[in-house]
């Protein structure tokens, strides 16, 4: 038999069927919904008559627009409040397999419950509406991003209409240094092969740096897939793969646990299977990385500089340097390290799990917040992630740094809710994306890991973590 | 959905690569739980000076006299000239929505970011890729040219320029047909429900794991 890769594994075991045109149904065996993206879909399903083919495939919670502080109050926005009762409406109505309501102590970031549940497992597809569900494929899952038309569609028919992607396998070879981690990695990535490089394609990230990552750090990569361009991203089943899955609520168990590992240990790609592209990279050559501009790709290492616009020929691409350094408010030439840091926003779907609590609380440990910095939010990727920390008196060490220590949701990732900047503000943020406005109208976002955060948090500028360790 | 098949529409340029979804339409308007009236907060932070929030009359805020699509020749466009990885970011189908209740039905660009593309579709818009130098030569054409026009045929999957040259584009078989007919999709799917069962039952044998 012709070796395959990883993707074509998934999507053969998913293919309902394929059109002429290449056109094909496949099977969704997981179904994340939250409450921006779904109550069109459920509208439109009831508007048609039609009920959810099969509701147990559903996972649901409340996640976008939900306060970070002062639970006792509710949720204030009633714009936010009717989008999040009416989640509670839909689900009390159709059913799930489970649903974490906004305050549930397991409630958290759509893509950050479903691993920790067990509700994500190797071989799924998984379906959200919402693009960072390429998370999901660190579990060898082939999970996607859709719309809200196509959320409907999951719902009514258990099946998404797709054509099959191009396949890219990135190899990071070699180790990183001590400081530099998954976000690191995946933002060298987007700045090595650009935000649309991974248009069209499924990118499987492999090679011993990615292999010697935690779930979490694979999380993370897999999550900025998208950035990339790609609407999926995938990682091998392996031993960490398996260890991170054992005594999950929502995973098997006894004869069934054994009987899914025995088929867990297949998802990966066949020796000598061919990919579309390949990209390597080195991961010694890796240094901690900062977004200068307003396209994750507009990346830098930490003991670089901003660019000159100068200096590039392509018109389009000169044009949009300069027009991200002007909203920037940065110079040309300027060192990364002399940037300034208003605010900082440690959490999102990317950096919100307990490992990346566990390093930017090592940086903050016996440290304050500089003076100048107006405040840093620490906000866990859920319920269960809060706890962890807790139990680990990690928030006692942000506490003692004068950071925030906060309510579990995508807060100030894309600020729906009243975690948000001011326009000017500089942010060092360990969510995913840079664009304008995302973190608050007007508002400078840099993406960094969670360690960065941290040091920018208590130098008031960009440092390289490598010296605070 | 509408169905589209022909439009002889005005052409605006949006003379920027990488406009993302948060660009196209802003998180604090997908607090709606309704599918229509994003049309007057497209491009919000671009188009207005002031800051938008939900239920505003846009009628009375002030505009950004520089920002493309609120220069007097450009109104009533139904055509956008785009550059690269438009539509990238966020999978807020809002952004569909948001284009289509302004009133434009047809993008032009060198390349789309993934889900956007395939949201376009599901909502009646027509986004199409052609070649970057053509899309360069569009771009120059439109803004020397006031009152600047473009034909667009999906059945015969062609553009026709002011001067009567033809560009030809390709488009997805099946969802050129869903498009020209306006097919709702999930009917169509429905009618493979015997497979799906079927399917679904195969594998509930072999991985009932996934179905606990």
């Amino acid at each position: 038999m012709k070796p395959q890769t990883l993707y074509e594994k998934l999507w053969e075991s998913h293919l309902v069927r394929q059109q002429d045109d290449g056109t094909a149904l496949i099977y969704i065996d997981r179904h994340l919904v939250h409450e921006v993206t779904s109550p069109q879909a459920f509208e439109g399903l009831k508007l048609a008559g039609r009920k959810p083919w099969r509701v147990s495939s559903i996972v649901a919670t409340a996640d976008h627009n939900t306060p970070t502080d002062h639970w006792d109050e509710g949720i204030k926005d009633p714009v936010s409040r009717t989008q999040v009762e009416t989640l509670d409406a839909n689900i009390r109505e159709y059913g799930a397999l489970t649903y974490f309501p906004f305050r549930d102590e397991r409630q958290g970031i759509v893509h950050v419950i479903g691993p920790e549940n067990g509700a994500t497992l190797p071989g799924m597809t998984v379906v959200c509406g919402d693009s960072h569900t390429s998370t999901h494929g660190a579990f060898a899952c082939l999970a996607h991003g859709i719309g809200t038309s196509e959320v409907e569609h999951v719902l009514a028919t258990q099946c998404l209409l797709q054509k099959k992607s191009r396949t890219m396998l990135v190899r990071v070879d070699g180790e990183v240094g001590p400081g530099v981690t998954a976000k690191d990695i995946v933002l060298a990535i987007i700045g090595r092969i650009g935000t649309a490089g991974g248009t069209g394609f499924a990118i499987e990230f492999g090679g011993s740096a990615i292999r010697a990552l935690s779930m979490e750090g694979r999380m993370t990569v897999c999550n900025m897939a998208i950035e990339a361009g790609a609407r999926a991203g995938l990682v091998a089943v392996d031993d960490t793969t398996i260890d991170y899955l054992r005594g999950k609520p929502y995973a098997p168990s006894g004869d069934a646990w054994d009987k899914a590992v025995a088929y867990w240990r297949t998802l990966h790609s066949d020796a000598g299977a061919e990919f579309d592209k390949v990209v390597v990279l080195d991961a010694s050559e890796i240094e901690p990385q900062v977004t200068w501009g307003t396209s994750p790709e507009m990346v830098a290492g930490v003991t670089g500089r901003v660019p000159n616009p100068a200096s590039i020929d392509d018109p389009v691409k000169r044009d949009g340097v300069e027009r991200a350094l002007k909203y920037m408010g940065l110079s040309p030439d300027m060192p990364i390290g002399e940037i300034p840091v208003d605010q900082v926003f440690i959490g999102s779907c990317t950096n919100s799990r307990i490992e990346d609590l566990r390093e930017a609380a090592k940086v903050a440990r016996g440290r304050r917040k500089a003076d100048s910095v107006k405040r840093v939010l620490v906000v866990p990727g859920s319920g269960l992630v809060k706890r962890q920390a807790e139990a680990e008196g990690l928030h006692e060490v942000f506490l003692a740094a004068g950071f925030e220590w906060r309510e579990p949701g995508c807060s100030m990732c894309l600020a729906m809710n009243a975690d948000r900047l001011e326009a000017g503000e500089h942010c060092a943020s360990t969510s995913n994306r840079n664009f304008e406005g995302r973190q608050g109208a007007g508002g400078r976002t840099h993406l960094v890991s969670p360690a960065m955060a941290a040091a920018a948090a208590v130098e008031g500028r960009f440092v390289d973590v490598r010296n605070l360790l | 959905m509408n169905a589209f098949k022909l439009l002889d529409g005005l052409v605006a340029p949006l003379d920027r690569a990488n406009v993302d979804t948060d660009a196209i339409i802003p998180k604090q308007f997908l607090k709606s739980i309704k599918r229509s009236g994003f049309g007057p907060n497209l491009f919000d932070e671009w188009r207005y000076l002031d800051h938008g929030e939900p239920g505003q009359d846009c009628s009375a805020r002030p505009k950004n006299p520089d920002f493309v699509l609120n220069q007097p020749r450009y109104q009533g466009a139904q055509v956008l000239l785009t550059r690269d990885n438009f539509g990238c970011g966020s999978s807020r189908e809002h952004a569909p929505w948001a284009l289509e209740d302004f009133g434009i039905r047809v993008l032009i660009g060198p390349s789309f970011a993934d889900i956007f593309f395939n949201n376009c579709f599901k909502n009646g818009l027509l986004p199409i890729v052609i070649p970057a130098e053509t899309v360069d030569t569009l771009f120059r054409e439109c803004v020397a040219t006031e009152g600047y026009r473009l034909a667009i045929d999906l059945e015969s999957q062609t553009i026709t320029r002011p001067n009567g040259e033809l560009v030809r584009f390709e488009v997805d078989a099946f969802r050129k047909e869903c498009l020209l007919n306006g097919w709702d999709d999930i009917g169509l799917t429905l009618r493979h429900a015997e497979e799906i069962r079927a399917f679904e039952q195969k594998r509930r044998d072999m991985h009932p794991y996934y179905f606990a």
